[in-house]
């Protein structure tokens, strides 16, 4: 019998395009041309529209074949028995632009890896990170992180040295990494790929944190909508604990580390750290008001270092490669790369990782191809549904904090939702309220009230109700929300309704007389 | 297994009542109204305090629910490729508004926030089944393969 090996996701968008049905086909047709078919279920590359995307190796390369569905299994299988060609090939898949032109500082493994192998992930290079963080004391550990300008992947983009230093500096015996797996953005799904394709660099960034700043214990906060997520980070853990990589005796080092996966129960708001904390106590996942900060008292009250996946994930490639290495990526002082995340109306969607600095634009039209409906891009948000939106007049801003900052919007977890020009930002104004009404987690006035009023306020204006009166009132209720709100849900729900009115007033029935007069 | 057997594992577990709650739910489908007394009783709280704790989240439903359950994302990344159509075009088809259950107790139709398949919008997921690039027929078409594999 003849030896194949397939290479298929099980990524959610692979399996929600038909991945499963169609491993089911090739191992039904491999069978009756009793094939020895070995398939092996990866990550994603990232190409999403591309997905289901098949790759197979030949003479050291993946040749992918892509879009394929269960009625190509038969063709598909005569194509690799024979020359290659068949009308769904890619060619090397490694080749593509798409991929060829990316920077895969932390989805460098993603699409290839067997995901739940950790003998698979020390043959691509894993582990050499943890290996040198083995090596080095807590403080040397904290510092490289620092030196690397590594900033909080999760929105906020807080220097992660600092909150490192914090943690490694109490005084106490029992402290806690935290994962917030809680990615709920609209339009964000790198947390996703990384814990479905390449879970084992999230499990080696959390146990240099445990080692980095004492702590030997780690949670992975995992939102209930990713159930593809959750199996496979089980099973990884599960086989780094047979490998040695976590438990009582970390690779041979006498350190201890250990991580649970803990199942959220469908909450927005648990994305916001101190929410997530409380939820995690298994409480209600209201906010808690900072000070006291997480890394001095979180989780049980104890210092708990508190990282997005991805930030995470960034570690061992800082520490394998150095900050140097790391640091010369990006520009100013968003150093790194960042895997982007292109989405909505868009032709070529998908996770693209590029140091900070490419612009909004190439990431739109360049890499992402412009709509998928064939119309003009109207309208890009940034940075999940508390993100500004923004019009193609702005698209030349580079992506990086400060720059975005500097224009009323952020990078936040690095999705872009792409709107072509038949979108109404009155009615995305109207829904941002109406998701914070929804998720809001109503222990502060403004975000639980204003969020009511802001969608009552909004169907004023598009009523035509006393429009300028309302608009007033709308941006009044903005500022008091901003002022006022005890976390950023309430605090930045006005983003992207004050980016909608500034950038598109047209849509809230503003004239342009009253727009010079502002 | 009573709901005390089902709770007492968690008891003393991080975030324990969540995943309680969670495992009753798998195996009833939802949260029979006991629940409230018999987990207090079992993790030594305040039935208010679990009360808040199920009232919290979208997840805990406090009723039986449609055998198979539809959940149409509704965030913005699927309303930039028609999602809101799809949303209403589905509770046309099946005469149901998001969030209700149909009288026979075969569907629920209910929103959801994100399944993080922004890149191949629409999506929605119809039981366990995750569907991507959704239109009424792909979803009508998973509500069918989810019945006849009741049967």
């Amino acid at each position: 019998m003849a030896a194949l090996t397939l290479y298929l996701p099980l990524d959610s968008a692979a399996v929600a395009l038909g991945a499963d049905e169609l491993g089911e086909a090739l191992a039904a047709e491999s069978a009756k041309r009793k094939l020895d078919l070995t398939i092996v279920r990866t990550g994603s590359r990232g190409m999403h529209w591309l997905e289901p995307l098949v790759e197979i190796e030949k003479n050291g390369a993946r040749i992918g074949y892509g879009s394929v569905d269960e009625s190509d299994a038969a063709s598909l299988l005569d194509a690799i028995a024979g020359d290659g060609k068949h009308k769904k090939s890619l060619g090397p898949v490694e080749e593509i632009p798409f991929l060829k032109n990316q920077t895969r500082l932390i989805f460098g493994r993603c699409g290839i890896v067997d995901p739940v192998s950790a003998a698979d992930y020390e043959k691509h290079g894993g582990f050499a990170g943890l290996g040198k963080a083995l090596t080095m004391d807590s403080a040397a550990i904290c510092e490289e992180v620092m030196q690397s300008g590594l900033r909080g992947r999760g929105g906020a983009g807080f220097p992660a040295g600092i909150k490192w230093k914090t943690v490694a500096g109490a005084p106490v015996d029992q402290k806690y990494i935290v994962v917030n797996a809680d990615e709920g953005d609209s339009g964000t799904f790198a947390d996703r790929m990384i814990m479905e394709g390449d879970p084992f660099t999230l499990i080696e960034g959390m146990t240099i944190a445990g080692v980095a700043v004492g702590a030997t214990k780690g949670y992975i906060y995992l939102r209930s909508e990713y159930p593809v997520a959750a199996r496979v980070l089980n099973e990884a853990l599960a086989d780094a604990r047979k490998a040695g990589a976590l438990g009582a005796n970390v690779r041979g080092s006498g350190k201890a580390f250990d991580i649970e996966v803990f199942i959220g129960a469908g909450a927005y708001i648990c994305g916001e750290e101190t929410s997530l904390l409380n939820s995690l106590e298994g409480k209600r996942g209201e906010v808690r008001a900072k000070p006291p900060l997480p890394a001095l008292e979180g989780l049980f009250g104890k210092p708990t270092l508190v990282h997005n996946v991805i930030s995470l994930c960034s570690v061992p490639a800082i520490l394998e490669k150095g900050a140097a290495f790391y640091r010369d990526y990006g520009m100013g002082k968003s150093t790194g790369t960042m895997p982007f995340q292109i989405a909505g109306n868009v032709k070529h969607g998908g996770l693209y990782e590029t140091a900070f600095g490419v612009t909004l634009g190439q990431l739109v039209n360049e890499i992402g191809g412009g709509s998928a409906s064939g119309r003009p891009v109207r309208a890009a948000q940034i940075g999940g549904p508390l993100g500004a939106y923004l019009p193609p007049r702005l698209f030349d801003l580079k992506m990086d904090y400060e720059t975005m900052a500097a224009n009323g919007a952020g990078v936040g977890h690095g999705g872009i939702v792409i709107y072509d020009d038949s979108v109404n930002l009155l009615e995305q104004a109207r829904y941002a309220f109406e998701f914070c009404v929804e998720e809001s987690c109503g222990k502060c006035t403004p975000c639980r009230i204003g969020s009511v009023r802001g969608v009552e306020t909004v169907d004023r204006i598009k009523d035509g109700v006393e429009r300028e009166h309302n608009l007033k009132v709308l941006s009044d209720l903005c500022e008091l929300m901003v002022d006022g709100s005890l976390c950023a849900m309430g605090g930045m729900t006005p983003i992207p309704v004050q980016s909608a009115v500034k950038h598109f007033p047209e849509d809230f029935g503003i004239k342009p007389a009253l727009k010079a007069a502002e | 297994m009573t709901l005390a057997s089902i709770l007492e594992p968690y008891v003393g577990k991080t975030g324990g009542l969540i995943s309680a709650l969670h495992a009753v739910q798998k195996a009833h489908g939802f949260l029979p109204p006991e629940t409230e007394a018999e987990a207090a009783d079992a993790f030594n709280l305040s039935r208010a305090e679990v009360k808040g704790v199920i009232s919290f989240y979208h997840d805990f439903k406090r009723a039986p629910q449609g055998k198979t359950v539809v959940r149409v994302c509704a965030a913005e990344a699927c309303q930039a490729v028609g999602g809101r159509e799809l949303a209403a075009e589905l509770e046309k088809k099946f005469a149901l508004k998001m969030g209700e259950t149909s009288a026979s107790k075969d569907l629920t139709l209910e929103p959801v926030y994100c399944l993080g398949l922004c890149s191949c919008a629409p999506s929605a997921m119809v039981g366990e089944k995750l569907v991507a690039r959704a239109n009424a027929d792909k979803i009508v078409k998973a509500v069918e393969k989810t019945k006849k594999e009741r049967v």
